[in-house]
């Protein structure tokens, strides 16, 4: 489960040490822009210690460095030995980018001896090429386990404002949503920077959620609480959830084979989204309540 | 007749005062305070040698006191918290006798019953009379409540008011009133409002201090002890106002209606008043110029003496009908034992104040705390100072769990059920201590330096002075 997923400056000790008591479902420690130049070397040092000797309740990503630097090759020499779940791959623009930066992890791991493909590649799509190749770059590698909007560098590339409402980032999400949910993967929506806005970041949690987004990230820990309410079910989506797979069982043993609940027709895509629902439910001990709407 | 004298200078002579005495003073104003240092410096020009000093508090502006110890004019020191400024060279040993640290109910009760006699009381007034009925509500250096002043004006054998906004008699809305009061001086100013009061106290914006503080509102939430009628007092720490902050939010959306918010109030407490969170505020401390306001314009919200707040002798007080209180700590033991008189290399830096008081009188007495400050792990196998026994503390908030007093078992269970990370207080300990590595035991000097008397009179603790080795 990845509902929120929150950035934290991989040069700052202090956010590290307690990366693992703010409350989100995974950590993205930053080797990129939140590391000057001249500390990147520190910066993958505090990080790969950090993951190799604390003890984290959550899910460890690392941002390395894009592959248009001098930094991406010694950020997965230093990282990858600490098992992360996953890369977040910056400025990943087409499926090339993502293959090699794939390569060189399949030489890494070799070395290391683990297994191919034990460490997984988040793309951040934030160019407007990146966009357009979306789709390409989710099926690019099996590395690929999800793709991740980053607002702030495409409205910058794209030359337009950014926005809180974020009008102009709609085609984008869309595009993203669609594109990763084509080729089997999960989706991420670009945080909400103004840390100071508490109402601001429900309306953007809820915006990213009804998109169909799996989850969103934060630069703030303030967010998370937000962040892993909006994308967690509510009572009345689990108790829907439970109702059809009641109705599925139902209809089984009376041999049927059109099933409808509420007047309304029930397909697998709904029976797959119940078993998520449900499953989601079970890992956050949510229990299913009659009682709401 | 006149009350009215001219200087500070005059009213040393006419108070009587003699080598040996005890005079007293309140920290209403705080690191603003200039009171304290004028009477002292003209005690000193008279030539008066061992006087014991018996503050609420010291701040670092009292630096001054240090040179008059060195100088043989004060020779005892009694408070209920020392700023780190003066606590570092009474930890070094620049007292011969070790400072009586009290509680704010404890010194009340001590001067009520005569057993901490004061001679002379010097009572810093923001507004008073000609013939001592005086506020903390009015004037240029308003601090809000006088609520340490009257054990002070009460039972002290001679009472001098010392004011910066003298004003025609009666002053109608007094706080202490003139049938206690022997002498009034007007001078220039008391105090610096700057150092007085803040202008608005902020909740913290740490990360870890909001996962902290989003866990005791939490807890109290689970406790059982909010519904209406629900009492509760925070500290002014950036994480406890946070927490309150958060309980507000729970209070307004279950429309909790509170009997009484206590304590040193800050705008925070204010402000669940104004939400209708509580009836009344009882306050013995305004920590802010939003509670200022508030105590002289709301008739709810309500001055209490630090007797009424806290006494343990009284025939009641306030902290005996408190549900929760929030509280910090420099250090915790894995019995539960609180420091909040020295930091973790046993140099002085705070004190009691309220802390044992309404841990003792509170029916849930919360510390929060982080796991760690700097590399430093707050949960130590034994403090350096018990400043508040272990008994009277029912749980512990950090980032990495909750850890509930064992004596709390059915506390402990009401956690568990509504999903809180509790967390063995030991465990919690080692957890902090794979990351700080565990502090090697310190190095304390052989001097007695100050004894920590337990609210009802009772040695609690030995602060000893800090070994240079």
């Amino acid at each position: 489960m990845r509902r929120s997923l929150l950035f934290l400056p991989g040069n700052n000790p202090n956010m590290l040490i307690n990366a693992g008591y703010l409350g989100s479902d995974a950590v993205i420690f930053d080797l990129e822009d939140a590391v000057s130049p001249a500390e990147k070397d520190a910066a993958r040092i505090l990080v790969r210690n950090t993951m190799r000797y604390m003890q984290l309740d959550c899910e460890k990503i690392v941002r390395i460095n894009s592959v248009d630097t001098a930094y991406w090759k010694a950020d997965i020499d230093a990282i990858l030995p600490e098992k992360p779940s996953l890369l977040l791959l910056p400025k990943a623009s087409s499926p090339e980018d993502v293959i090699q930066v794939a390569s060189y992890m399949d030489e890494v791991e070799e070395k290391l001896g683990y297994a191919n493909g034990s460490v997984g590649i988040m793309p951040l799509i934030e160019t407007a090429l990146g966009v357009e190749n979306a789709y390409a770059i989710a099926v690019s590698s099996s590395r690929v386990k999800a793709l991740f909007l980053g607002a702030e560098d495409l409205t910058a590339d794209i030359q337009c404002k950014r926005t809180k409402e974020g009008r102009e980032i709609e085609y984008a999400r869309t595009r993203l949503v669609v594109a990763a949910r084509a080729a089997g993967v999960d989706v991420y929506d670009t945080p909400f920077t103004d840390v100071n806005d508490d109402e601001g970041i429900v309306v953007d949690a809820k915006l990213a959620k009804s998109f169909g987004f799996t989850g969103k990230a934060s630069i703030s820990p303030r967010h998370v609480e937000v962040i892993n309410s909006v994308f967690s079910p509510t009572l009345a989506e689990i108790k829907y959830a439970y109702d059809v797979i009641e109705a599925i069982e139902t209809a089984k043993k009376q041999g049927k084979g059109a099933i409808s609940l509420n007047g309304k027709m029930i397909d697998a895509p709904i029976v797959a989204r119940a078993e998520r629902t449900i499953a989601m439910a079970e890992a956050l001990g949510i229990e299913r309540r009659d009682d709401c709407e | 007749m006149s009350k009215l004298v001219k200087s500070i200078k005059e009213v040393v002579e006419l108070v009587g005062l003699k080598d040996g005495m005890t005079v007293s003073f309140h920290h209403h104003l705080r690191n603003g305070d200039y009171v304290l240092n004028m009477v002292m410096a003209e005690i000193a020009a008279k030539g008066l040698r061992d006087i014991n000093v018996n503050a609420s508090s010291l701040f670092d502006t009292h630096a001054p006191i240090l040179e008059h110890i060195s100088n043989g004019v004060v020779t005892g020191i009694a408070a209920d918290y020392i700023g780190a400024g003066v606590g570092r060279a009474i930890s070094e040993g620049i007292l011969e006798k070790p400072v009586q640290f009290y509680t704010h109910g404890g010194r009340a009760s001590s001067i009520s019953l005569g057993r901490t006699p004061i001679d002379v009381a010097f009572i810093a007034a923001p507004t008073s009379d000609p013939m001592g009925n005086c506020s903390g509500k009015y004037g240029k250096s308003a601090c809000g409540s006088l609520g340490y002043a009257f054990a002070d004006a009460m039972y002290a054998k001679k009472v001098v008011v010392i004011t910066d906004n003298l004003v025609p008699y009666p002053l109608t809305d007094f706080s202490i009133s003139e049938d206690y009061i022997d002498y009034v001086v007007e001078v220039d100013a008391i105090g610096n409002p700057k150092g007085i009061v803040s202008g608005t106290t902020k909740i913290t914006r740490d990360p870890v201090g909001l996962v902290m503080a989003a866990h005791a509102a939490k807890v109290i939430e689970a406790s059982g002890l909010l519904k209406d009628g629900f009492s509760f007092q925070t500290g002014a720490g950036g994480a406890s106002l946070a927490a309150a902050k958060f309980l507000k939010d729970i209070m307004v959306e279950k429309q909790i209606q509170g009997s009484f918010g206590l304590g040193g109030i800050t705008g925070y407490m204010v402000d669940m008043l104004k939400a209708g969170c509580f009836r009344t505020l009882m306050d013995v401390q305004c920590f802010d110029l939003t509670a200022v306001e508030s105590l002289r314009e709301n008739p709810n919200h309500q001055e209490i003496s630090a007797l009424q707040y806290a006494s343990p002798s009284c025939k009641s007080a306030v902290v005996d009908s408190l549900d929760v209180v929030i509280l910090g700590a420099t250090e915790i033991d894995t019995d539960f034992n609180v420091n909040v008189h020295t930091d973790s290399n046993g140099y002085i830096m705070g004190g009691s104040g309220g802390h044992s008081d309404t841990a003792a009188g509170a029916k849930l007495s919360m510390i929060i705390a982080p796991m760690f400050r700097a590399r430093l792990p707050i949960v130590t196998e034994s403090v350096t100072c018990v400043s508040t026994p272990g008994q009277t503390v029912d749980v512990l908030v950090t980032q990495g769990g909750i850890a509930v007093n064992p004596r709390r078992k059915e506390l402990a269970d009401n956690l568990k059920s509504a999903g809180l990370p509790i967390i063995d207080i030991n465990e919690l300990k080692e957890k902090t201590e794979r990351i700080t590595g565990s502090p090697k035991k310190l190095n304390r000097g052989d001097r007695v330096v100050a004894e920590v008397i337990g609210r009802e009179g009772n040695l609690c603790d030995k602060i000893y002075s800090v070994s240079k080795k």
